[in-house]
């Protein structure tokens, strides 16, 4: 019985064993749980198949802010935190973020809804500050259009 | 050849040389905080910064490779005041709280900082919050003392392949640590402790057990009875300003007396039991057919990894005992019987160069009637300490000997302390055994030596009930050296007779719990001390040790026989790694 109901095995097959394909399989792995993480038994799996020592695969699962061990939100909120974002206003951003959820950054809804989190740049300087939201982007952010856009996801 | 110039001065190096080892040549001593001679070259701590003629920037001299006609500066100005900033950085997240930590005194932080001049710690800001690690056996971890060098993480990951520890997360967060941060015990950690070993701070260190040892010796109603290991007589004078492989065996039991043990005995006597049941294990397996190779089982540490890496392999492993576990075993059985002390009130002591040897005596099968084997196991630079706690001038001591009736010992238990020895000792009895008359020539050299890459080979002829057999052995020491070869095993392709395994290179003289530091050259050294000690000895055959011939004929009978069987083997089980992780 796996603990995140994924059927890590099946994906796993999808996959040859060389190291090239960690990343892919991670993510796979992740988005086909429904609490947007990768559960310590996967992980056991993960490094059994790509022989990668569970020591290391813990570093690259600790070291990417996308990838999470511990269970999530339906709904990941990535607050970029890198240097444009921050000077535009991320700040005020998160901090409306955090007053509309009622959690800090790194903590989930009571509902298992949302999570927030900061993450490292998005690439999306040009829309600064931004977020995203599992794979939506949401650009040009002000505190006042935090309200509208937590309303958009069920 | 290329040449180089340093300070003003000619140096000739090998093509691929770095420019540390290039300056080591000619007597320099750059500063160094993550480099591993021959082992770790990152380039991480930028201590080692040099200055390059032509190169604006200041470079790491343990990664930059020699180019000829190179010439650098290593001591001017701006590279002693960059030196004192990228420290000063390092200390920012520092506790600097030295007076209250194990290394103090012994530090390479702490020593770097004193060369280097820094008075005061100009950065302070956000300190790390890397965890703790109270809870394992081995050893303690306080990551708030960690400066990643990532030492320990290169001697578990590349040179012992045990995996446990590797940098998790990144930026300011990072550390060494095991997957989802369990303690060391929940992980694959075999407790080996050569990341310990190669800690330039006080992050990593021994699980202490000197409170319970001092406990002991004031209780009026404890018996203590302490041993130490082979290996430790030839180590334990580093830490009190002794040559590596200085021989100090007599300083340690005229301590040991004076320190308050009420019965003092050597493990080398143990090592010659070890021997007798090893040995006659061996030829029993050899000539009924049992499983083969048949490998050695000293080595907690070895025997952690074996049981879990290698499950499959535990029919090859020696049922018997380890020395310390013996040696217990003898004193709260032969000893207390003789000596008509309850077992009970024994507190059975041993001073090992070994972490691992803390969790070898806490297994369960390791025992009988609620009675540990060995309750308390301190290493050597824990009995350094307890030496300098008791006011005691080392150096200036008698040399005196262990007590009766298990005390006299061979060369063959005191080579157990080096990669080869097991193997040595066990060829110079069950050879004799098996042709039944007397060996002139013990000295087999072809299974001794450091070998850090790979394993050592040799085969003896010898005749088994009349039929010439070349008994193949092989001997690794390291657990990187031990995976390659028992992957050769499992693989079929090793035909050896005979294995002898120790977990930490070079053998117990590079043990995790022996003096800091221990690099190349020193282990080098203690092994010249083992061979030498070998050599001065009367007796150097473990079956012609009179105590263990007394001992066989009082209270064991045979060798390998049913009462020996019960005291002095074991059992090994296979160690489901992360198991616990369904939560």
């Amino acid at each position: 019985m796996t603990c995140c109901n994924v059927d890590v095995g099946k994906i796993l097959k999808e996959y040859s064993e060389e190291k090239g394909n960690l990343m892919e399989i991670l993510h796979k792995i992740q988005n086909s749980s429904k609490e947007n993480y990768i559960c310590d038994d996967c992980m056991k799996k993960i490094s059994d198949y790509t022989k990668l020592p569970l020591n290391k695969l813990y570093g690259v699962t600790s070291f990417y802010t996308m990838f999470s061990n511990k269970k999530r939100g339906k709904y990941v909120i990535r607050m970029c935190e890198s240097c444009p974002c921050h000077v535009l206003g991320a700040e005020a951003v998160i901090n409306s973020f955090v007053d509309e959820l009622g959690i800090k950054v790194g903590e989930t809804t009571k509902d298992g809804k949302f999570t927030l989190e900061h993450c490292a740049c998005l690439g999306l300087c040009a829309v600064a500050p931004a977020v995203m939201i599992n794979e939506d982007v949401h650009g040009n952010l002000k505190p006042e259009m935090v309200k509208d856009i937590i309303a958009k996801y069920e | 050849m290329l040449n180089i110039n340093i300070n003003g001065m000619d140096v000739k190096v090998e093509k691929g040389s770095t420019i540390l080892e290039a300056a080591n040549k000619i007597g320099l001593k750059i500063p160094t905080l993550c480099h591993i001679p021959e082992i770790q070259k990152i380039g991480a701590c930028r201590m080692c910064l040099v200055d390059i003629e032509g190169n604006p920037k200041l470079q790491a001299s343990c990664t930059t490779p020699v180019v000829d006609g190179m010439i650098v500066k290593t001591n001017t100005k701006k590279v002693r005041d960059t030196r004192k900033f990228v420290l000063e950085l390092i200390l920012s997240d520092h506790p600097t709280a030295c007076l209250t930590c194990e290394r103090n005194t012994r530090c390479e932080l702490q020593t770097l900082a004193a060369e280097l001049g820094v008075d005061i710690v100009p950065f302070r800001g956000a300190t790390s919050s890397r965890g703790k690690d109270n809870d394992t056996l081995q050893l303690n971890y306080d990551g708030s003392k960690c400066i990643y060098c990532k030492r320990c993480e290169t001697m578990c990951n590349e040179v012992q392949t045990v995996g446990a520890i590797f940098s998790q997360k990144r930026g300011f967060d990072s550390e060494v640590g095991t997957p989802f941060n369990l303690p060391f015990k929940d992980s694959v950690c075999t407790g080996c402790g050569q990341c310990v070993l190669n800690c330039p701070v006080g992050a990593l260190k021994d699980n202490e057990n000197i409170d319970e040892v001092w406990d002991a010796i004031y209780n009026p109603d404890k018996i203590t009875v302490i041993q130490v290991a082979p290996s430790v007589r030839v180590t334990l004078g580093e830490e009190f300003g002794l040559k590596p492989g200085s021989i100090v065996t007599g300083k340690i039991f005229a301590a040991m007396r004076r320190m308050g043990f009420d019965h003092i005995f050597d493990t080398d006597f143990a090592a010659d039991l070890t021997i007798m049941e090893e040995g006659y294990e061996f030829i029993n397996r050899v000539k009924n057919g049992g499983t083969l190779p048949m490998i050695t089982s000293c080595s907690p540490g070895w025997v952690n990894f074996i049981e879990t890496f290698f499950p499959d392999l535990l029919p090859n492993l020696s049922t018997c005992k380890s020395p310390q576990q013996m040696q217990g075993a003898m004193v709260k059985t032969y000893f207390a019987e003789k000596m008509k002390l309850d077992p009970k009130k024994i507190v059975s002591i041993s001073v090992m160069p070994c972490t691992a040897k803390k969790g070898e005596a806490k297994r369960p099968e390791m025992g009988r009637d609620g009675y540990s084997d060995v309750d308390i196991a301190i290493t050597t630079r824990e009995f350094a300490k307890m030496i300098r706690q008791s006011e005691i001038d080392f150096l200036n001591l008698p040399d005196e000997g262990p007590d009766d009736p298990i005390g006299i010992s061979t060369g063959a238990g005191l080579i157990f302390g080096a990669s080869g020895g097991v193997m040595e000792a066990a060829l110079r009895t069950a050879l004799e055994v098996i042709e039944g008359h007397e060996i002139k020539n013990v000295d087999y050299v072809g299974v001794r030596g450091l070998k850090l890459d790979g394993f050592k080979e040799a085969t003896v002829s010898t005749q088994i009930d009349g039929n010439p057999v070349d008994v193949k052995v092989a001997v690794a020491s390291g657990l990187g050296n031990a995976r390659k070869l028992m992957e050769k095993v499992q693989a079929g392709e090793a035909d050896y007779h005979f294995i002898e395994i120790m977990a930490c290179p070079g053998g117990c003289i590079g043990g995790g719990g022996q003096p800091i530091p221990t690099t190349t050259e020193i282990r080098k050294q203690r092994i010249e001390g083992i061979y030498k000690g070998d050599k001065d000895m009367p007796i150097r055959k473990s079956h012609e040790n009179p105590a263990i011939q007394v001992l066989y004929k009082e209270f064991l009978g045979e060798p390998n026989g049913h009462k020996a069987h019960e005291l002095l083997h074991t059992h090994y089980t296979q160690q489901k790694y992360y198991e616990n992780l369904k939560k």
